[in-house]
């Protein structure tokens, strides 16, 4: 395959609620204002899961929900892939916090949302999906090789959906992984051109210099967090702007990205 | 899919490092398991430690890596000339055009421990100066190690879906291919010893105080273990050679940590593997067995009725212990050795086989003529994930 369709997305980080609110800010019409998120809570989750849903799942959540609502995709019809540089660093804290004490109690439910595909098992359990799901780590190339992996899972008969999220670490691993503030990014991919309202884009290799964005505070957002170094695609998207971006890859070199709406 | 040589791989664990070490314990039935404390873990129960981890040496350019995951990824592409085949691999194709893809579930957690470690003694806010999230703790760094090891320059991944990460390389790596996104790839698993994992496991009730007894009435959980393994993967194989012929992976949407009882979701995973190859053509199917009550039932019920009882089979964590993230790549290496050798590994440890245990769970090692091989991981978050191997065609 050499082109993939866009069926959808979704993006949720403070400021950014949602790929609807989103748009203006992307295309520069409306000016970028920090607000922090409102509090959410996955409506999809058995009440069970919900109360146990970390930080870094919700974020994920938020994400996915919203690529699903934009295009009115039947996510249980999606293979997908979560991508995330760094699961979550709250709960990696308090277990490593706790076995710091000579108790080394550690809660049975911290552990179990530490594994790095919590994510990618609480939305299968929420949509009752069981197709194949895969998790993976790229450190600050997440969104890169999530986009990859995502790509070579399409199939004619298979749509992909790619989330890419990380929430902020708590003091102190913030020091030493410090993420500005929780973001997640979503992309329905698709082989068929018909179900593609946003477009499509085309995958190579590349040795051009990676793309930034020239709005500061996009810009700002694109360091902040690793599912942001989407943004110069996103940015296209919301423009509906035929363009080619490269995105750092998780090897040496940079992919580029060719968009045409 | 389409079938990929295996031209390569190796492993190391508590068994020993490289593959005669283990076709030689896999025959002795020689267990790598050891009633001993991990460090300063306080927790009775048999753990699968490989042997000389703490005076591995990493290459100096890539020091700041240093942490106990990486020093046994460091000594595991050190065996069978893994490295030889990869830098001739990396001859043929170029750097950029070989992917890495390695499962973990842990990383350098290790590291992270230590750190809070030294952090609560001291009473310090802030952690140690030393600790490097980047190199360490993060998942990706072990797929970044072992890409700069290799001298590789292309796309890299680390896998992370609990206890089938090293299984689900294999699928990753076939679908990237296919994608030519690269022409081969590395994969592989590498996961170690931590703290996180051993109190983890008690907490859920999951650890035997007794070595593991997979299938067995009396089986009372898991040991665990670490590992390190890696393969080659190239397209286009000549016929006969060892190839990795089909990945099945699905998703039980059933619960957290606790599989679907019924194993329904599992043998999904496993029918996808096998694809058209009936299921009576498989020669030995390498379980993901990790001797707790609920695993071992459930696997037991994919099995069955997908082949009944017919298909002999066993669990290998007897002589390694779960090796969690790794498992796959492990269990990948003993079925492409069972190929090889055309020998069956027994279900070591088990004493009484579960009267509710119904598949044909090998007693006795058996010699013959390996075909095919099936190997199942399944993990946290219902993860499924099977894997063929066998000649190409």
């Amino acid at each position: 395959m050499s082109r993939w369709f866009i069926r959808s997305v979704g993006i949720a980080a403070p400021g950014l609620a949602g790929w609807h609110a989103s748009r203006g800010i992307l295309r520069g019409e409306v000016p970028y204002a920090a607000v922090a998120e409102t509090p959410y809570a996955p409506a999809l989750l058995p009440p069970n899961e919900r109360r146990r849903a970390t930080a870094s799942v919700r974020q994920a959540f938020r994400a996915a929900e919203d690529a699903v609502n934009v295009a009115g995709v039947d996510a249980r019809e999606l293979a997908s892939v979560f991508a995330s540089s760094d699961a979550d660093m709250a709960v990696l804290h308090r277990i490593c916090a706790a076995l710091a004490q000579t108790s080394r109690a550690i809660s049975p439910t911290d552990f179990h949302n530490s594994v790095h595909n919590a994510a990618s098992g609480y939305w299968s359990i929420a949509m009752q999906n069981t197709a194949l799901t895969t998790t993976l780590s790229a450190f600050d190339a997440s969104f890169t090789a999530g986009l990859l992996e995502a790509a070579a899972l399409v199939d004619a008969q298979r749509d992909v959906l790619l989330v890419v999220y990380d929430a902020v670490a708590p003091p102190p691993l913030q020091a030493k992984r410090p993420l500005a503030l929780p973001a997640g990014v979503a992309v329905v991919l698709s082989a068929r051109a018909g179900s593609a309202p946003l477009g499509q884009i085309a995958i190579a290799a590349s040795d051009a210099p990676e793309s930034s964005c020239a709005n500061p505070a996009l810009e700002a957002l694109r360091m902040a967090n690793p599912a942001l170094r989407a943004l110069p695609l996103f940015e296209l998207l919301a423009a509906q702007r035929a363009a080619t971006v490269n995105l750092r890859g998780s090897g040496d070199a940079c992919v580029a990205l060719s968009y045409a709406p | 899919m389409r079938p990929l040589a295996i031209t390569s791989y190796t492993v190391t664990s508590a068994v020993g490092a490289g593959r005669d070490a283990h076709i030689g314990a896999l025959r002795a039935e020689r267990t790598g398991l050891g009633e001993q404390r991990f460090e300063d873990s306080t927790l009775a129960c048999w753990i699968g430690a490989v042997a000389g981890i703490e005076s591995v040496a990493l290459p100096r350019a890539l020091a700041r890596f240093d942490c106990r995951n990486n020093r046994l990824a460091e000594r595991a592409l050190a065996q069978d000339d893994f490295l030889g085949t990869v830098a001739a691999a990396r001859e043929r194709y170029g750097a950029r055009r070989i992917g890495v893809f390695i499962g973990t579930s842990t990383s350098g957690v290790r590291q992270t421990e230590l750190a809070y470690r030294e952090r609560a003694a001291a009473s310090h806010e802030n952690l140690p100066d030393w600790f490097d999230y980047r190199t360490t703790q993060c998942t990706y760094s072990i797929a970044e190690f072992t890409r700069q090891r290799l001298g590789l320059q292309g796309l890299a991944s680390a896998i992370s879906a609990a206890c089938a990460s090293s299984a689900k390389v294999f699928a990753s790596a076939a679908r990237a291919i296919e994608a030519g996104f690269c022409d081969a790839a590395v994969v592989g698993g590498v996961d170690s010893l931590c703290l996180t994992t051993l109190y983890g496991f008690n907490a859920l009730q999951l650890v035997s105080p007794d070595i593991c007894r997979p299938a067995d009435a009396q089986r009372r959980g898991l040991s665990i273990g670490e590992a390190g393994g890696f393969a080659l993967l190239e397209r286009a194989p000549a016929s006969g050679v060892p190839a990795c012929l089909g990945v099945g992976e699905s998703s039980d949407a059933h619960h957290m940590s606790q599989p679907r009882p019924d194993g329904s979701i599992a043998k999904v995973a496993m029918a996808r593997a096998l694809g058209a190859l009936p299921p009576e053509r498989i020669s030995y199917i390498n379980l993901h067995g990790t001797a707790t009550p609920a695993n071992d039932a459930a696997e037991d019920a994919a099995v069955n009725s997908l082949f009944g009882a017919r298909v002999p089979c066993s669990s290998t964590k007897g002589w390694t212990g779960h090796t969690l993230g790794a498992a796959g790549i492990v269990e990948a290496a003993i079925s492409l050795l069972a190929i090889e050798h055309g020998f069956m590994p027994r279900s070591l440890n088990t004493r009484a086989l579960d009267p509710d245990i119904h598949a044909a769970v090998l007693l006795e090692a058996r010699s013959a003529r390996v075909e095919y091989v099936l190997s199942n991981s399944f993990g946290f978050g219902g993860t499924n994930c099977s894997v063929l191997f066998g000649a190409a065609p």
